[in-house]
């Protein structure tokens, strides 16, 4: 049985790792339904989350040979359940709707999101939440056109810890 | 010391001790090949005749001689070429590192003349690759270069230098790698895990052992003869993993896989114990995998964590490199007397030898057989020679049948099956073992796949005797058809050329045998002579090998004919 898996990995910031990080995927035909990568909580340490929909044995394979390359740090996976994650999406759209259709304010302000930028040609609204949260909105703001719509990959932090500095200070130790 | 990037790589190789490198010369690594010149003495070029060669030879070289194989090329289809060997060496974890040019920096992307994204095109079949776009980065790179491709589970490493890297000036120190912080090569042994392992395989009745190239890889030779021995555990090997105990040793019991022996293929699925050394279970080995070994508990002796689990699950892991677990192993175990466990091998021996084996070497029919070919060279050679194979029918005879004493000694394409991987493998395996007698077994097919490295061999003189065995078929392409496709031998003839002039047009002696009664002096002629030598012997064309298991069937479907 699928599931969603989400694969945290810390890993060193060089160029063509996502290359490789990815050939992982590929070499097992497995789609990546979502990817985002930036900085983590330690210093030159670079973080990717990567959301996929496997079994468990698939996804433990997975994360068993991208934590093998020699760049990564640490892999790990998660169930939603065993973390906090979030997206984040941009809806553009034109300035008049703003003031002509109320009804648009109404889904902002229900929706809890955010107007970003108001000019006279458009506006842009953020909204941050779930997967579900995001497409209401989506799917509410449709019928007025949107100009233009985009959604982040998945941002998520485990609910444990996990323990890089410790990896990153034990190397340090050993070879000092 | 203020010096050219080109001149850097040069003196990086020589301080990770480097004396030999194979490869081919091109626009984008001119500067590399311009200060080889300067060093010739110190570092040794060998020419190959295609880049493909370069990367087989370093393989070669690496095999025999544990150190890490060196191949250098240039841009474009300098690089490309070197594809096949570096995903050869990846499968069969051989230690390599490879150096390409690339066009200057400023070219990159801009579809330059013999550009090519080798990084990219590499990057699944390298264990590491970086490209180098600096002069000031050459040392700690390819001081990480060697660190990756010898330590761990070993495997190839690609760094591509553009051309104004190599250009570049900078002041060069060499600091060899000692640890990459993201890079743990060898897991610290786990006692609980040994003690456990321990546990399982002292209560075992009909244990089993299978070892495979991590016995060699991590040199435990010593130490895995000493845990067999104390044990008394019989012990059945990969392809990979023979030669790491010698063959006439009494617990050795033969090979596991397709055409490995009856016995251990049987007896796995009779065992209550596996102790997998250094193995990876490829389907090769394991038939379908949801019936291999399904009453026995597994131990797996493994360096690399990613195998544990990835096709057998293991009950008892115990990782780290094989020299450790073993030693920790053999205070622990507990001898055993397996006479009637043992007494299973014989018997299914002897049924093998009376319905395979007896005709494979001592043939009674007319045509040669590749069998009886091997016992012959096994009779005239060293008992110590190095023995390289290619791929396909040759290859699972010599393995079969090849005898060894000592390890390091059997060098053949594994995992990728690369056809045309022998005969620039053996160049390397002599240079690399120069006082053993290497004997490179290739057949029709395979031969002429890299056969233009006769030139290496005119050129370097390298005394690498090559003994092709024609069938004038692709052989086991052929098995496989009039096995399974009702004897549709769709492209498997092979109408040949005259090997023996092309041999002779290379300078290199050579001789075909056609009858038996020529045999024995043939291959004497041929172990005896001074430099390289060909042999060409005609053999029976449609001969097959058994026993075997059909793919995707279970190692109990062993098939004896």
């Amino acid at each position: 049985m699928t599931t969603t898996y989400t694969i945290s990995i810390y890993s060193e910031n060089n160029v063509g790792l996502l290359n490789r990080i990815s050939a992982i995927f590929l070499k097992r035909h497995i789609n990546i339904e979502s990817l985002a990568t930036s900085p983590s909580e330690i210093t030159d340490v670079f973080r990717f989350v990567i959301v996929v929909n496997v079994t468990e044995p698939q996804v433990q394979k997975l994360v068993q040979q991208i934590e093998k390359q020699v760049d990564v740090i640490k892999a790990y996976y998660h169930t939603d359940e065993e973390t906090i994650f979030q997206e984040t999406a941009l809806y553009k759209v034109k300035t008049n709707f703003l003031f002509e259709e109320r009804q648009i304010q109404n889904f902002i302000k229900q929706s809890h999101a955010n107007i970003v930028t108001v000019s006279p040609e458009f506006f842009v609204i953020e909204k941050t939440g779930f997967r579900h949260e995001t497409e209401q909105l989506r799917e509410q703001l449709a019928p007025f056109g949107l100009l233009q719509f985009v959604r982040s990959g998945r941002l998520s932090v485990s609910k444990a810890p996990m323990g890089i500095s410790k990896i990153l200070n034990s190397f340090t130790e050993n070879n000092q | 010391m203020h010096i050219s990037g080109a001149e850097a790589v040069i003196r990086c190789l020589l301080a990770e001790g480097v004396d030999l490198i194979y490869g081919y010369p091109g626009g984008a690594i001119m500067p590399v090949y311009d200060e080889l010149y300067k060093f010739q003495d110190d570092l040794h070029h060998v020419l190959t005749r295609h880049e493909q060669g370069a990367t087989h030879a370093a393989q070669g070289y690496a095999r025999t001689s544990g150190k890490v194989g060196v191949a250098i090329a240039t841009s474009g289809p300098g690089a490309t070429n070197l594809i096949t060997g570096i995903a050869d060496a990846q499968i069969d974890s051989t230690p390599m590192v490879c150096i390409t040019g690339q066009v200057g920096s400023h070219l990159l992307g801009s579809d330059a003349f013999q550009e090519t994204d080798i990084i990219g095109i590499s990057t699944p079949v390298t264990k590491w690759n970086y490209q180098v776009t600096q002069a000031k980065e050459i040392p700690e790179i390819l001081a990480r270069a060697f660190y990756i491709a010898r330590s761990g589970r070993p495997g190839p490493v690609l760094v591509d230098i553009t051309k104004d890297a190599q250009f570049g000036m900078l002041d060069f120190e060499y600091k060899p790698c000692v640890g990459i912080r993201s890079y743990k090569p060898v897991p610290a042994l786990d006692q609980s895990q040994v003690v456990a392992a321990a546990e399982a395989i002292n209560k075992a009745k009909k244990p089993l052992i299978v070892w495979g190239q991590g016995v060699i890889l991590g040199n435990a030779e010593a130490e895995f003869k000493a845990f067999v021995e104390k044990s008394g555990i019989p012990a059945v090997w990969t392809i990979l993993g023979l030669s790491a105990l010698e063959t006439s040793h009494p617990l050795n019991k033969g090979m596991v896989g397709m055409h490995g022996n009856y016995a251990p293929n049987l007896l796995t699925q009779e065992c209550d114990v596996l102790i997998a050394v250094g193995m990876r279970f490829d389907d090769r080995v394991t038939g379908r995998l949801d019936a291999y070994a399904a009453q026995a508990e597994v131990v797996h002796l493994e360096i690399d964590p990613a195998e544990i689990d990835k096709n057998v699950h293991a009950d008892y892991p115990v990782l780290s490199d094989c020299k450790q677990s073993l030693a920790a192993l053999i205070e622990l175990v507990v001898p055993k007397k397996l006479d009637s466990w043992l007494a299973r091998f014989d018997e299914l021996y002897a049924k093998e030898y009376e319905v395979v084996i007896e005709k494979d070497t001592k043939p009674t029919k007319e045509g040669l057989t590749m069998g009886e070919v091997i016992v012959a060279v096994n009779k005239a050679a060293d008992s110590d020679a190095v023995i390289v194979t290619d791929v396909g029918q040759h290859q699972m005879i010599a393995c079969r049948y090849a005898e060894f004493i000592r390890s390091k000694s059997n060098v053949t394409s594994g995992g990728l099956g690369t056809m045309g991987f022998a005969l620039p493998a053996a160049i390397g395996a002599k240079m690399g073992a120069p006082d053993r007698q290497v004997v490179a077994v290739i057949g029709d097919g395979g031969y002429q796949m890299t056969i233009q490295e006769l030139g290496t061999i005119f050129q370097t003189g390298v005394a690498v005797k090559i003994l092709v065995l024609n069938n004038e078929y692709l052989g086991m392409v052929r098995q496989w058809q009039q096995l399974f496709f009702d004897r549709r031998y769709a492209s498997t003839e092979m109408t040949n050329p005259d090997f023996v002039t092309i041999a002779k047009g290379y300078h290199i002696p050579a001789q075909k045998v056609t009858e038996r009664k020529d045999l024995p002096s043939a291959i004497q002629e041929m172990i005896n002579a001074e430099g390289p030598y060909f042999l060409e012997v005609a053999v029976e064309k449609e001969d097959n090998v058994f026993p075997m298991i059909p793919t995707g069937a279970s190692l109990n479907e062993i098939r004896l004919q």
